[in-house]
């Protein structure tokens, strides 16, 4: 490797800092002119060299481009890479990427970052365990088919090593292989992949000392807080800043202009106090007196809401997938059933408030945050203050839990906003009552069922409609109607052997700012079809794991193409990743044979209730067991998950994934709930928008992890749509009360 | 002028004797391992020992902080070789690990009152420090591991 690629690669600002001048950087000879090519964005682009770089010391350097929000991926996606490079994990060191569009998307959400990166990681391990392999043949003058990589050395086949790092030098100089070249290790040459090692972090975190976007700090900044109109939309009309400048600490006061329709992911706008610290910030936010023009949302009222979108639902509307013919099957129906179904209005609430650091000099913006997009930041950074996107240095620090508000960057162009105002370092800080006000929320859904059913309780027709306030609106303020991508979240892809079935979505205008929340659309989706199917297995009185296996039919691929349907498969083709009744089915009955369904029968105050949903390409079973006592408290002292998710790359985290989507689904049953009144929101922090504690979540989860050669898909989100109708179906079982209306807290069960 | 001792060092503050102990420890002094979580008590992820009692240093103002003794997770060992960090490690805790320091500093308090917690110990103490991610059956694993009964 020339040391003109090395000073390219600095220049660049990208791995310059990182890797020390002697490293073997395997980018280093793929960045210079090819390498900045816009294919390099794809997700599936042939450029091994971004990840990794190995010190002549032997100290292996990986880079970690996915943010680290408390799955794992931070240590598991570095940990295939070192497996693949058949490294040792002792001798590796984790550096977090930059955002930079060259490691294809970093937005680490939907469940993808294994899914969409795990070909091209061990791809880059193999190169680069080829490329020393060679080295060392090289070195040796023999055939490199003599050499092997064992455990961060090279052997030849006459018992001499060399490390790995006596061989960077010699490795960079390798050309870098071909696709065709690679091989990958087979599943009894793994090390570490479906074994998994320790968080690289979980040292620093028991000790204090991991680093969050709210623990960062660059030398001579300024503390940020900043008032914003309490109804989304509304424009500042004026401000007295009098008695928050008499606050001791308080340095001065400045306004961030309101954003232009669409909202994306623009600075909401609004007043900011600067400060020497972060409290004085807050507490001259709390005396600045504000006049707010509160614009067209200000007559929001979410429980007219509520009745507006039933309304709608109990109305015919657009249908998004028809098969046979639903009306005639209703008028020759034994018994026909119906029923509504309510989600509330949710807030990701991660523990974590939002915060960022910005410094702009010289056309340039510098920014330390906790995110799960740098990209998007880097976007949103430059659309704020009208300069390159590759002007914008994103450093992504750990995230105090994402669940998908850290992938809407707002906060980030606060801080830069202010930063370039002020010409200095700013830290914008938000409150919990900011985090829980200003949430880009999960959506209202009202949902109306109707099904027709034969002697044996079976139905033979199934209507579903659903009306909810779109995503889409973040980018289209006209938008109305659910996108693909929501549709495709359990409803126009539900998986039953019903040959007349129709699925349509109504129109709902956004009185707030709608956002992705771990599992999206398919939180309300699953909780009305999961519940509704149990009330028709309640009707027909048959056992709920026998009555789901006939309602789901044989094992079989469901060809939703054929039936005309428009369905987004996660974006992934059907052809690799088919919608299989088979997994689905066999989910159902291991969840139920490790809970001991067959055997606890419900009795009073104590049952058991199922469901099965698919999300994210995995399949799921949740088996939950609920007791309510004579005051109506429900308590949940068992959930049994059967997950399949194909291979499973680091058991433990997939198994803290579904023990921490038990608490999350029961939080969204029992407790969650954001309401409106005059526009403005009417919960601020953990006492009045309440989350599971430690006395109301499960009392245990058991996971059980299918054992599956299939590739591996998400494991963040699909745990969680299953819980909450699951827990519902339970509560039926347990007490004859049906709960419709998230969340479980305002129905009195007893 | 309010002088305190924290994680074994004297200090002197001469600001707003009103400030919060949370965040003189995190912008002042730069022990960030104390978290801010809701600003009201609600969550306990800015949890600290004042005087070896657990407190939320949220609302903990530096004035009825003054001649006290504060303890932070930075303080809480040497390496992290408290009992409950090493079965914070055992048991791999920590998801997203922002609500944890007080989460560990909560139970260090739990097991000099209780050293044989029961779950309903657990319950009672804990259920004042909330976790997102829903780490909490291996929060309590771990805690009646540090404690030596039975899970």
């Amino acid at each position: 490797m020339s040391t003109e690629n090395i000073q390219v690669v600095s220049r660049r600002g990208f791995l310059g800092t990182i890797f020390s001048a002697g490293a073997f950087v395997l980018g280093a000879q793929l960045l210079p002119s090819e390498a900045q090519a816009a294919t390099l964005a794809a997700d599936t682009a042939w450029h091994p060299g971004i990840w990794l770089g190995l010190e002549p010391d032997g100290t292996l350097i990986i880079l970690a481009h996915r943010s680290e929000m408390g799955t794992g991926i931070r240590t598991v996606l570095p940990m295939v890479l070192a497996d693949e490079l058949e490294a040792d994990w002792k001798r590796v060191k984790i550096e977090q990427a930059i955002g930079d569009t060259k490691y294809g998307s970093q937005n680490t959400d939907g469940s993808c970052s294994i899914r969409d990166f795990i070909v091209t990681i061990r791809e880059a391990g193999a190169s680069a365990r080829l490329m020393l392999e060679r080295a060392a043949a090289e070195k040796w003058k023999v055939p490199a088919s003599e050499c092997k990589a064992a455990n961060h050395q090279i052997v030849h086949k006459s018992g001499k090593k060399l490390g790995y790092g006596e061989l960077a030098t010699l490795a960079a100089l390798q050309p870098v292989p071909k696709k065709e070249e690679l091989r990958l290790k087979s599943p009894s040459e793994f090390r570490y992949i479906g074994k998994g090692v320790p968080s690289t972090d979980l040292d620093d975190i028991v000790v204090g000392k991991g680093t969050f976007g709210m623990d960062a700090r660059v030398p001579g900044m300024v503390y940020a807080s900043i008032e914003r109109s309490p109804v989304y939309g509304g424009k500042l009309k004026g401000f007295d800043d009098k008695a928050a400048l008499a606050v001791k600490g308080v340095q001065q006061t400045v306004v961030i202009d309101g954003f232009k329709p669409p909202h994306n992911f623009q600075a909401l706008g609004g007043v900011a106090v600067i400060a020497d610290n972060t409290w004085s910030a807050m507490q001259g936010r709390k005396k600045l007196k504000v006049d707010w023009d509160l614009g067209e949302h200000a007559s929001f009222d979410s429980e007219a809401y509520k009745k507006s979108l039933f309304e709608t639902a109990r109305q015919p509307q657009k249908q998004v997938r028809n098969i046979g013919d639903v009306d005639a099957a209703f008028a020759k129906a034994t018994k026909v059933h119906e029923a509504d179904y309510y989600v509330p209005m949710l807030a990701h609430a991660p523990m974590e408030p939002p915060a960022a650091i910005a410094e702009v000099k010289n056309g340039k913006a510098t920014i330390w945050t906790a995110t799960q997009n740098p990209q998007a930041v880097q976007e949103t950074v430059a659309a704020a203050l009208g300069i390159q996107k590759e002007d914008v240095i994103c450093h992504v620090t750990l995230l105090g839990g994402g669940f998908g508000r850290k992938s809407k960057p707002d906060y980030v162009a606060e801080a830069a906003i202010l930063a370039q105002k002020l010409n200095k370092p700013v830290k914008v800080v938000w409150s919990r009552e900011e985090d829980i006000k200003f949430d880009f929320y999960h959506a209202v859904a009202a949902m109306h069922m109707k099904a027709g059913t034969d002697v044996k309780g079976r139905p033979t027709a199934w209507l579903q409609r659903s009306v909810f306030p779109t995503i889409g609106s973040t980018f289209d303020a006209s938008a109305r109607y659910g996108q693909e991508f929501e549709m495709g979240m359990g409803w126009v892809d539900l998986p039953y052997d019903i040959p007349n079935h129709r699925a349509e979505n109504g129109p709902a205008q956004n009185h707030v700012r709608q956002g992705w929340m771990r599992a999206v659309a398919n939180i309300y989706h699953a909780f009305a079809i999961h519940s509704f199917i149990d009330e028709l297995a309640a009707s027909a009185g048959r056992d709920r794991v026998e009555y789901l296996l006939d309602v789901i039919g044989t094992p079989r691929h469901l060809d939703l193409e054929a039936q005309g349907v428009k369905y987004w498969n996660n974006g992934k083709p059907i052809a690799d990743y088919p919608l299989d009744t088979g997994r689905l089915r066999h989910v159902i009955e291991v969840a139920a044979e490790k809970s001991g369904w067959a055997k606890k029968k419900p009795v009073k105050g104590r049952a058991l209730g199922i469901a099965a949903h698919r999300s994210f390409l995995a399949y799921v079973c949740a088996v939950v067991e609920v007791e309510v006592d004579d005051k109506g408290q429900v308590k949940i002292p068992r959930v049994d998950i059967a997950i399949d998710a194909g291979q499973i790359i680091d058991p433990d985290r997939v198994k803290a994934q579904l023990e921490g989507a038990a608490v999350f689904g029961a939080s969204i049953a029992m407790l969650g709930e954001i309401t409106a009144v005059n526009g403005q929101i009417q919960q601020s922090n953990f006492n009045n928008y309440r989350v599971a504690r430690i006395n109301e979540a499960p009392y245990v989860t058991h996971v059980h992890l299918i054992p599956s050669n299939a590739i591996p898909v998400g494991v963040g989100e699909p745990g969680v749509p299953p819980i909450a109708p699951a827990i519902c179906n339970a509560i039926f079982a347990a007490t004859g009360k049906r709960v419709r209306d998230l969340p479980i807290r305002k129905t009195k069960l007893v | 002028m309010v002088q305190l001792k924290v994680n074994g060092v004297a200090k002197q503050f001469e600001g707003d004797p009103e400030m919060p102990l949370l965040w003189y420890l995190r912008d002042l002094l730069e022990l960030t391992g104390t978290k801010f979580g809701c600003g009201q008590g609600l969550c306990g992820a800015c949890t600290v020992h004042v005087n070896g009692v657990p407190t939320r240093s949220c609302l903990t103002s530096l004035q009825s902080a003054a001649g006290k003794t504060v303890l932070t997770i930075e303080g809480l060992s040497a390496n992290g070789t408290h009992p409950l960090q090493q079965a914070w490690k055992q048991f791999a805790v920590p998801q997203c690990g922002y609500c944890q320091s007080g989460q560990i500093m909560q139970a260090a308090a739990l097991l000099k009152e209780k050293p044989k917690p029961s779950d309903r110990d657990i319950d009672e103490a804990m259920q004042g420090n909330i976790c997102r991610c829903g780490t909490y059956q291996r929060i309590r694993q771990a805690i009646k591991q540090a404690a030596g009964v039975k899970a």
